[in-house]
Formats: C-alpha cells, sequence, structure tokens
C-alpha cells in the first residue's frame, strides 16, 4: 500500500563531484510531489536515490537515508532489488523492449524473474487499464510495442512499472518526448494514480506540476530550495530564487 | 526533427567528379577480382563437374589412384569440426563478451579485450603446432580414460585412440573462433542501450535478469557473430590440416582421423598431377565457396530482418502524435 517517503539528510555524489546536498522533506502518500528546478539541478539524480538506481551509475554514491514508511531504504542488509519492487520508475524517453510483444512489455517484471503468477493475462488487463491504454491495445496484445505512439509507449512503461505492484512510482519528465495530447493522456493517467500509489513527477513544465500535484518541491543546484503545497509554491513562495525561476526569470 | 531532406547537390566539382571515378574505380577491381576467382575455379574444375555432377558432393570413396572422387567425406568433415567448434565457442565466446561488457570492472576491460583480439591475429599455424604438441596428447588420455570406463561402445566414443581427429580438430578450431565471438558480441552488448538495463533493473531485476533483455535485444546481432565465426571455421585450413589426422573417413566417433574440404585441398594439391585429380580438387574448392556464400546469404537475410525491424522502431518514435 501507498506509503510515505521520508528523506533525510540526502546526499548524492558521482565520484568527485556531488549533486545533492543534505536534501530533507517528506513526500506524502497518495498524492502527487513535482520536482522542479533547472537542468542539471540534480531531479533525476534525486529520484534515482529514492529506488536505489543512482548506485548503478559508474562512480554513484549516496550518504544518508530514506524511509519508504518506517523501513530504510539505505542499509546493510537492504537488497536493492527489493526496493525497486517497491519503488517503480518510467524514464524520461519510453523504454519498452523491444523483442517483446505489447502484452510481454507488461508483464516483464515476472516474466524477467523467476516465479510467476498464474494469470499473467489479467493482470496485464489491470495495469493497461490503470495507465489508461487498455481501450487502445486490447486488440493487438501481441503487436510489437514498436508500432505503438510515444505516448502509448510511455503509458505501456507505466503500465509495466505498476504491474509488479509498487507502492511508489517515480516518474521522470515522462511526458518531455510526447506531444499535447499524449503529454494529457500521460497526466490524466498520473492522476490517476494518484489515488492508490506515492506518485514523484519530475518535470520542466511549470504548468504541468500546477495541473497535476498537490506538492513541489524547488532544486536549484543541488539543494532543496523550497518544498511545499504546490498552490502556495507557485502563488507565494517563500524563496526569492524560487520565485525567480517560476517566473521564468533564470533556468 | 522535421527537418527538410538535403538533396545532395549535383556534383559539378572536378576534383570530386575524379574522386568519384577512383572510387567507383576500386568497387569495380573488387568485383572482377572476384569474378575472375569463379571463373578461373569453375574453368579448372569443369572436367570434374561434368563427369561427375551432382553425385560428386555425396559419394564416399575418395581416390586419386583410380580416379575416384567422392566429396563427401570432406564436406562432413567441414560440416562436423565446424559444428564442435561452434558448438564449444559460442557459449565460451559469449561468456567472455558478457563479462566484458556487464561485469568486468572498468580498468579490466580494455586490456582485455585487447588481448582477445590479440588472439585473433595468432598465425593459424601457431595454432596447428599448439593443437599437436599440446591439445593432442590430452584428447588422447582423455580418449584412453574413456575406453576405460567402457563408453567407447556408444558409437560417438568409438574407435582407436589416436588423439588426432575430428574432436582435436573441433577443439583447435574452437580456439580459434572464440575471439570473434567474443569481439563481435561483445560489441554487440555494447550497443544496447543502457536505457534498456535500466528499465529491468527499475523493474527490480537482477543483473542476471536484465542481462536476458540485453540478450534478446542483441540476438540478431549474437547470431552474425556466430555466423561469421562459423564462416571462419569453414574455411580454417592449415590448423585443422595438422590435427585432423586426413583420411576421408565418415565415422560417427569424434575420434576418428577425418579431413576438411580446406584441408584436402591444401595437402593434395601440390602432388595432384592427373587433370581429373587437380579439377576435383577444384571443385571441392568451388563448393566450399558456395557452402560459405550460402552462409553469408543467411546472415544477410538475418539482419535484412533486423533492419526493417528497427527502421519500424523509428517508425514509431518519430511519428508521436496519434
Ligand atoms: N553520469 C554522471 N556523471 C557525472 N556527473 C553527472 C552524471 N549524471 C549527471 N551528472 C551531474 O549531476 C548533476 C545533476 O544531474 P541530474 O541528471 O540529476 O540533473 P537534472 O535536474 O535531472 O537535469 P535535467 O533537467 O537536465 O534532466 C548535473 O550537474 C550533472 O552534470
Ligand atoms: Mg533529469
Amino acid at each position: 500500500m501507498a506509503v510515505p517517503i521520508r528523506v533525510e539528510h540526502l546526499n548524492a555524489a558521482f565520484g568527485p563531484f556531488q549533486a545533492l546536498h543534505d536534501v530533507t522533506l517528506t513526500l506524502p502518500a497518495r498524492q502527487v510531489t513535482a520536482i522542479i528546478g533547472p537542468s542539471g539541478c540534480g531531479k533525476s539524480t534525486f529520484v534515482r536515490c529514492i529506488n536505489r538506481m543512482h548506485e548503478e551509475t559508474p562512480g554513484g554514491r549516496v550518504w544518508g537515508q530514506i524511509y519508504l514508511g518506517d523501513e530504510p531504504v539505505y542499509g546493510p542488509d537492504v537488497d536493492p532489488v527489493v526496493i525497486r519492487r517497491r519503488v517503480g520508475m518510467v524514464f524520461q524517453r519510453p523504454t519498452p523492449f523491444p523483442t517483446m510483444s505489447i502484452l510481454e512489455n507488461v508483464v516483464a517484471g515476472y516474466t524477467l524473474l523467476p516465479g510467476r503468477p498464474r494469470d499473467l493475462e489479467s493482470l496485464a488487463e489491470r495495469s493497461l487499464r490503470q495507465a489508461g491504454l487498455w481501450d487502445e491495445v486490447k486488440d493487438r496484445l501481441r503487436d510489437s510495442p514498436l508500432n505503438l505512439s510515444g505516448g502509448q509507449q510511455q503509458r505501456l512503461c507505466i503500465a509495466r512499472a505498476l504491474a509488479v505492484e509498487p507502492e511508489v512510482i517515480l516518474l521522470d519528465e515522462p511526458c518531455s518526448s510526447l506531444d499535447p495530447i499524449s503529454t494529457a493522456k500521460v497526466e490524466e493517467t498520473i492522476m490517476e494514480l494518484a489515488q492508490r500509489y506515492t506518485v514523484v513527477l519530475v518535470t520542466h513544465n511549470i504548468q504541468q506540476a500546477t495541473r497535476v500535484s498537490q506538492h513541489t518541491a524547488f532544486f536549484l543546484l543541488g539543494r532543496l530550495i523550497e518544498f511545499g503545497p504546490t498552490e502556495q509554491l507557485f502563488t507565494n513562495p517563500a524563496n526569492e530564487q524560487t520565485e525567480a525561476y517560476i517566473t521564468g526569470r533564470f533556468g | 526533427m522535421n527537418q527538410p531532406l538535403h538533396h545532395p547537390t549535383r556534383v559539378v566539382n572536378r576534383g570530386d567528379r575524379l574522386f568519384r571515378g577512383i572510387l567507383r574505380l576500386f568497387g569495380l577491381v573488387v568485383l572482377a577480382i572476384a569474378l575472375l576467382i569463379l571463373v578461373e575455379l569453375w574453368e579448372v574444375a569443369r572436367p570434374s563437374v561434368e563427369r561427375f555432377g551432382l553425385r560428386f558432393l555425396i559419394e564416399t570413396q575418395w581416390d586419386p589412384v583410380r580416379e575416384q572422387f567422392g566429396a563427401l567425406p570432406f564436406v562432413y568433415g567441414t560440416l562436423v569440426s565446424s559444428l564442435i567448434a561452434i558448438l564449444l565457442a559460442v557459449p565460451l565466446g559469449l561468456g567472455v563478451a558478457f563479462f566484458l561488457s556487464e561485469m568486468a570492472p572498468r580498468w579490466l576491460r580494455e586490456p582485455v579485450s585487447f588481448l582477445v583480439e590479440l588472439l585473433a591475429a595468432i598465425p593459424s599455424v601457431v595454432y596447428g603446432l599448439w593443437g599437436l604438441f599440446v591439445l593432442v596428447p590430452i584428447i588422447r588420455s582423455l580418449e584412453l580414460a574413456i575406453l576405460r570406463t567402457g563408453l567407447s561402445r556408444v558409437p560417438l566414443f568409438s574407435g582407436a585412440p589416436y588423439g588426432i581427429g575430428m574432436l582435436s580438430a573441433g577443439v583447435v578450431l574452437a580456439i580459434m573462433i572464440v575471439p570473434t565471438v567474443a569481439a563481435v558480441s561483445r560489441e554487440v552488448f555494447r550497443a544496447v542501450p543502457d536505457s534498456q538495463r535500466e528499465a529491468a533493473l527499475a523493474l527490480g531485476a537482477t543483473r542476471w535478469e536484465a542481462m536476458k533483455v540485453v540478450f534478446d535485444y542483441g540476438r540478431p546481432g549474437i547470431v552474425g557473430a556466430v555466423v561469421l565465426a562459423w564462416g571462419r571455421a569453414l574455411g580454417e585450413t592449415m590448423a585443422v590440416n595438422m590435427v585432423i589426422g586426413n583420411q576421408p573417413i565418415i565415422s560417427a566417433s569424434l575420434f576418428s582421423p577425418a579431413h576438411t574440404m580446406a584441408s584436402v585441398i591444401a595437402s593434395e594439391f601440390n602432388e595432384a598431377v592427373e587433370p581429373m585429380h587437380v579439377a576435383a580438387l577444384a571443385e571441392i574448392g568451388l563448393a566450399l565457396l558456395g557452402l560459405t556464400l550460402l552462409l553469408s546469404a543467411l546472415a544477410r537475410l538475418l539482419v535484412l530482418r533486423v533492419e526493417r525491424r528497427s527502421r519500424g522502431r523509428q517508425a514509431a518514435q518519430g511519428v508521436t502524435s496519434p
């Protein structure tokens, strides 16, 4: 079930370069939290720390702590694989597995791993419905995912992440390669997801943040500058750097 | 993404025209050489082709003195020895490639890759010598051991323990083509986008499980690597010649001496005086060429299929509006 994400004094580095400095905040459950900030401020690094993907980057190091509910994400006896099952992720560019069919893509989280549940088809249907893609693909589940549009591919990736029943969904600029119509559909999907999952959405699009998120965190140069309810952050920011960013004076 | 297509403007520049001319010439020369080889080979082989026809490839007797020329033992030897080589080299080569691209620490990758490529540069006579002095004795003691266990009743392991024979040839060939398999499939693995690995890891796959995705993605390329290596094994001459025993025997036993197409040409061409003998050897050469071409065609076909699929992929990424 959805849990809040408690981030405490999180730091992350690529080799000698420190990309995140002492980030502390709590991302509430069953809400969308938007992460905004200029390019290179550490948004991707931040979300990749939550599902322990940062350490897969060469030179990637993390210190500080994150809790999913009460359970630590980092620790000597925490298996990153288990964390990644609990925290699903969708990347900037759609990443369907090209050799698998649409159906196989959705259930890839099971077929790649040993011990699969029996009813993969109904599982796939449920995930595709949640991702808002079912009606568009139900007649061509055996097709290649490469014949889908970019937006459909992205929702397929969302469905694939949902199929393993995570508690948290991380979306790193999921709409940046999509046209406005596909973007609208993905946004709709994201808002639906917030009813059941803790959703973290990285976006460059301030309108998108205001449309879909309840909370927003503003990052700058690897530091958390401001965090609060989206409406408040955008109408009445406490920090002048936040204000400068959202009014488009830099970034 | 919506850039207008660039139409190449007509070449007016003289230097350009000259350059084009030269390049075209080079291309034609290559083509001409290939054709010449084929024509020459055909001319020499003609008496044999005319006399034996297709029977040449299914006859099993090879006796130059009595002018009996059946090439099946050589075809058989070439196919079986190269198959043994492929069976041994592919898992090993893939393992090496996988290690180099996915697991080895960064500092180890380049030196080891370099060493692997160096293996491919060792002259084949040297492999042959090594095979003769190191491998053959090992195989012989293996055969002796098998003989003692009574497993020799199985046809696959029957016969006298010479050491020299089909198995030794297969193993030497395997060692020779491991670098090809490894180097090509390492490139294939490296060409798999990181986003694919990350997508698998983010689903909770272990590294090993993520490898399935990498493998699937690169499968066509890996098939290419195998075909390439197989082609090499088919045509390899010197090393095989030194360890296979050079006898035109078709035997189910891995330990039996045998012969291959390439190897029989190398060992008999010098002594062949009868025109029909020369023609028969040339026809074996033609058949070997045909076999290699067949394999290349197969490879091209596979590559084409992959390209068609990746074109579909590009189309899907280019058109984002529904
Ligand atoms: N693999 C890497 N090696 C070294 N430095 C990196 C690496 N990836 C990112 N960085 C650096 O870390 C910092 C944060 O990068 P990150 O990708 O988190 O930014 P971002 O906010 O997601 O940017 P964008 O909006 O462009 O996606 C940047 O300064 C970047 O240059
Ligand atoms: Mg980013």
